[in-house]
C-alpha cells in the first residue's frame, strides 16, 4: 500500500509542477507590462524608462525564464503567491479567507449531487429498460446540456420572482443557501448518475450476487448490502473527477448568486486586471485538485481490497 | 470496426479494406434507427440552419434599436419580444446561433486537427516526443478546462480571437489521448505490420492506414466535444469576457438581461434554451454516433 502511494504521489507531483508552470507563463502573455503597472500605481508622475530598468533589476526579472519561475515555484510552495495589486494584501491569505464561504456551497452541493446519484442510479439500474429508467437517462442528458448559470436563473425565476420563497442572492441564513447548493447539486449529478447505475449493473451481474439471490435473499437486501456496498468503490474516486465540475460550477454559481467565496473574488479581480490573484487561483485550485486526489486514493485503496492486498495497481 | 486476433489472412484482407472504415451509408441508417439520435440530428440541423441562414429568417436587424418598443412581450412583429433596446429577440437568437455554433465549430474543427495531429505523431514515433506530449496532456486533463479559459482570457482580455486561442490552446489534449491510444493499438494490427514489412513509409502508413481508422471514434468525439466548446462558449460570454456587445452571442444576451430577471424573465429565457438544445442535440447526436460507429468507447464519457 505504502508503495502505491508513494507511486501516485510521483505521479502527482509533476502535475502541480504543471499547473504552476502554465500559471507563471500567464504573466508573460498579459498585454500589460505587471513592471510598469506595479509602479504607475505608486507614483502618480508617469513611469521613466530608468525606474523600470532599476524596478526590474531589483526583483529580478531580467533574469532568465527558468530562473524566475525556479523562483516564483520556489515561493509558491511555500504558500506565497504574491500580493494582489487591488488591496496590497497576500493572494493566499486573501483565497484563504474566502475559502470557507466556498466550502460552505460546494461540500452540501457535493452531498445533494450524491445522494441524487445514488438514489435515481440505483433506481434506474435495478429496473432497468423501465419508464424510471428512461427518466432519469433523459434527466441526466438535460443537466449535461443545460449551462449551470441558466439553471441558476430558472430556480431563481421559479423560487425567487414567481414564489418569493427564497432570497435572489448574497449570503446570510439558510434560505440564501438553498439556490446555490441545489444550482451545484444538479448540475454535478449527471455523471454521478450515470457511473453508480453503469457499477452497479456490472456488480449485479457478478456471482455473489446470483448466489445471495439463490439463497432466497430478498431484492433489497440484495441490492442494498451486498451490490451497492461494491458498486460504490468506483464512485469513490468520482468524487475526484467530478471536482473539476464543481470548481467550474463554484465560479460560475457564486457569480450568479453575489456569494462572497474564491470563485467570485477570482471573477472580480479579473475584471480588475489583478494578474497575481489569477495566477494565484490557478496554483489554488491546483493545489487542492493534487491533495484531494491523492486523498480519493488513499480512500479507495481502504476500500477495496484488491488495490490493498494486491499490492497497487 | 470488429475486433478479431489478426491472423494473416486477416492482414492481408485488411490491407486492401484498409480504407474501407464503416462511415457510408450503413451508419447513417442505422443511426436513423436511434430515435435519441435522431432528435440530437434534428436540433444540430436546425441551429445550423438558423446560422446559416439568419439573414433571410431573421424579421429585424438584430441590432436595429427601437426607444418605443421596449421590453415588448411577444407579438406578431416580435414573436420573443424585445430586450431593453428594443432589439428583435428573435433575431438576436438567430443571429446569434453565427456567434455560438458558428465560433464552436470553427474552434472544434481547428482543436479536433491539432489533436489528431499531436496524437498520431505521439503514438507513432512514441520516445521523447510522446513522453513530452503526454505530460502535458496529463496535466490539462487532470485540470478543469474552465479554469484555464479564464485564466487566459482573463490575462488576454476578453473578445474573439483571445477566446480562439484559448480554446484551441487548452482543449486539444482529449483528442490526441485518444487518437495516441489507437495508433498505438493500430500500429500493432496485421495491416500496418505487413504495409511496413512492404516498405511503406511512415507518412504514407500515417495518412493510408492509420488515418482512416481514427476516423470514426475522432468524429465521436467531435460532437461530444463541440456540444462542451458551446457550453464553455456560453458562460464565457456570460462572464462578458466572450464576443462584445452589442454582438449577439448568447452568453452575452443572458449576461445583459440580468438586470431585467424580475421584470422581463423571457429575455434570459429565450437564448438559455437555445444554448440548452444546441448542446442536447450534439450531446444526443454523439451518444447516437457512439453506439453506431464505435461501442467499446462506451465508457469514455466518465474519463473526465
Amino acid at each position: 500500500m505504502t508503495g502505491y502511494l508513494v507511486r501516485r504521489i510521483l505521479a502527482l507531483v509533476p502535475i502541480w509542477l504543471g499547473i504552476s508552470l502554465f500559471a507563471f507563463s500567464l504573466a508573460s502573455l498579459s498585454p500589460s507590462d505587471p513592471a510598469t503597472l506595479i509602479l504607475e500605481r505608486e507614483q502618480d508622475e508617469p513611469v521613466t524608462p530608468e525606474q523600470l530598468e532599476a524596478f526590474r533589476e531589483r526583483h529580478g526579472l531580467n533574469d532568465p525564464f527558468v530562473v524566475q519561475y525556479a523562483r516564483w515555484v520556489g515561493r509558491a510552495a511555500q504558500g506565497d503567491l504574491g500580493e494582489s495589486f487591488r488591496s496590497g494584501q497576500p493572494v493566499f491569505a486573501e483565497l484563504v479567507s474566502r475559502f470557507p464561504a466556498t466550502l460552505q456551497v460546494t461540500v452540501p452541493a457535493f452531498g445533494v449531487a450524491v445522494l441524487l446519484a445514488v438514489g435515481v442510479g440505483v433506481l434506474s439500474a435495478v429496473r432497468r429498460g423501465s419508464l424510471s429508467d428512461h427518466g432519469s437517462r433523459i434527466a441526466a442528458l438535460l443537466s449535461d446540456s443545460i449551462p449551470s448559470f441558466v439553471l441558476a436563473y430558472l430556480l431563481i425565476i421559479v423560487f425567487s420572482v414567481n414564489f418569493h420563497l427564497l432570497p435572489v442572492a448574497g449570503r446570510g441564513t439558510w434560505r440564501h443557501l438553498v439556490l446555490p447548493v441545489l444550482t451545484l447539486g444538479l448540475a454535478t449529478s449527471a455523471s454521478l448518475m450515470r457511473l453508480t447505475r453503469s457499477s452497479l449493473l456490472e456488480v449485479l451481474d457478478e456471482d455473489y450476487v446470483r448466489t445471495a439471490r439463490a439463497m432466497g435473499l430478498p431484492g433489497r437486501t440484495v441490492v442494498l448490502s451486498h451490490a451497492l456496498k461494491n458498486a460504490l468503490i468506483p464512485v469513490v474516486t468520482l468524487a475526484a473527477l467530478v471536482l473539476g465540475s464543481l470548481v467550474t460550477g463554484t465560479v460560475i454559481v457564486e457569480t450568479v448568486f453575489a456569494w462572497p467565496g474564491v470563485g467570485k473574488y477570482v471573477v472580480d479581480s479579473i475584471f480588475a486586471r489583478d494578474y497575481a490573484v489569477i495566477q494565484g487561483f490557478v496554483v489554488f485550485t491546483g493545489t487542492i485538485f493534487v491533495v484531494v486526489n491523492l486523498l480519493v486514493d488513499v480512500l479507495y485503496v481502504r476500500l477495496d481490497p484488491r488495490v490493498r492486498l494486491g499490492g497497487g495497481g | 470496426m470488429t475486433e478479431t486476433t489478426t491472423t494473416t489472412a486477416d492482414a492481408g484482407r485488411s490491407l486492401e479494406d484498409a480504407d474501407e472504415v464503416e462511415t457510408g451509408p450503413g451508419v447513417f441508417r442505422r443511426l436513423l434507427r436511434d430515435r435519441l439520435a435522431v432528435v440530437g440530428l434534428a436540433l444540430v440541423t436546425l441551429f445550423t440552419l438558423a446560422a446559416l441562414f439568419a439573414p433571410v429568417l431573421a424579421p429585424h436587424d438584430p441590432n436595429a434599436v427601437d426607444a418605443v418598443d421596449r421590453l415588448a412581450p411577444s407579438s406578431w412583429e416580435h414573436p420573443l419580444g424585445t430586450d431593453e433596446l428594443g432589439r428583435d429577440t428573435l433575431s438576436r437568437i438567430l443571429y446569434g446561433a453565427r456567434w455560438s455554433v458558428g465560433t464552436a465549430a470553427v474552434a472544434a474543427v481547428i482543436i479536433m486537427v491539432i489533436g489528431v495531429v499531436v496524437g498520431t505523431l505521439a503514438g507513432y514515433f512514441g520516445g521523447v516526443l510522446d513522453t513530452l506530449i503526454m505530460r502535458v496532456v496529463d496535466v490539462l486533463l487532470a485540470f478543469p478546462s474552465f479554469v484555464l479559459y479564464l485564466a487566459i482570457l482573463g490575462t488576454l482580455g476578453p473578445g474573439l480571437r483571445n477566446l480562439m486561442i484559448a480554446l484551441v490552446v487548452i482543449t486539444w489534449d482529449e483528442y490526441a489521448r485518444v487518437v495516441r491510444g489507437l495508433v498505438l493499438s493500430l500500429r500493432e494490427r496485421g495491416f500496418v505490420r505487413a504495409s511496413l514489412a512492404l516498405g511503406a513509409s511512415d507518412r504514407r502508413l500515417m495518412v493510408r492506414h492509420i488515418l482512416p481508422n481514427v476516423v470514426p471514434p475522432v468524429v465521436v468525439l467531435a460532437s461530444l466535444q463541440t456540444g462542451k466548446l458551446i457550453l464553455a462558449l456560453a458562460a464565457l460570454g456570460f462572464f462578458g469576457l466572450g464576443v462584445q456587445p452589442p454582438t449577439p452571442e448568447w452568453g452575452t444576451m443572458i449576461n445583459q438581461s440580468r438586470l431585467f430577471l424580475q421584470t422581463s424573465p423571457a429575455l434570459m429565457i429565450w437564448p438559455g434554451l437555445a444554448i440548452s438544445l444546441t448542446v442536447l442535440g450534439f450531446n444526443l447526436l454523439g451518444d447516437g454516433l457512439r453506439d453506431v460507429l464505435d461501442p467499446r468507447m462506451g465508457s469514455s464519457k466518465y474519463q473526465r
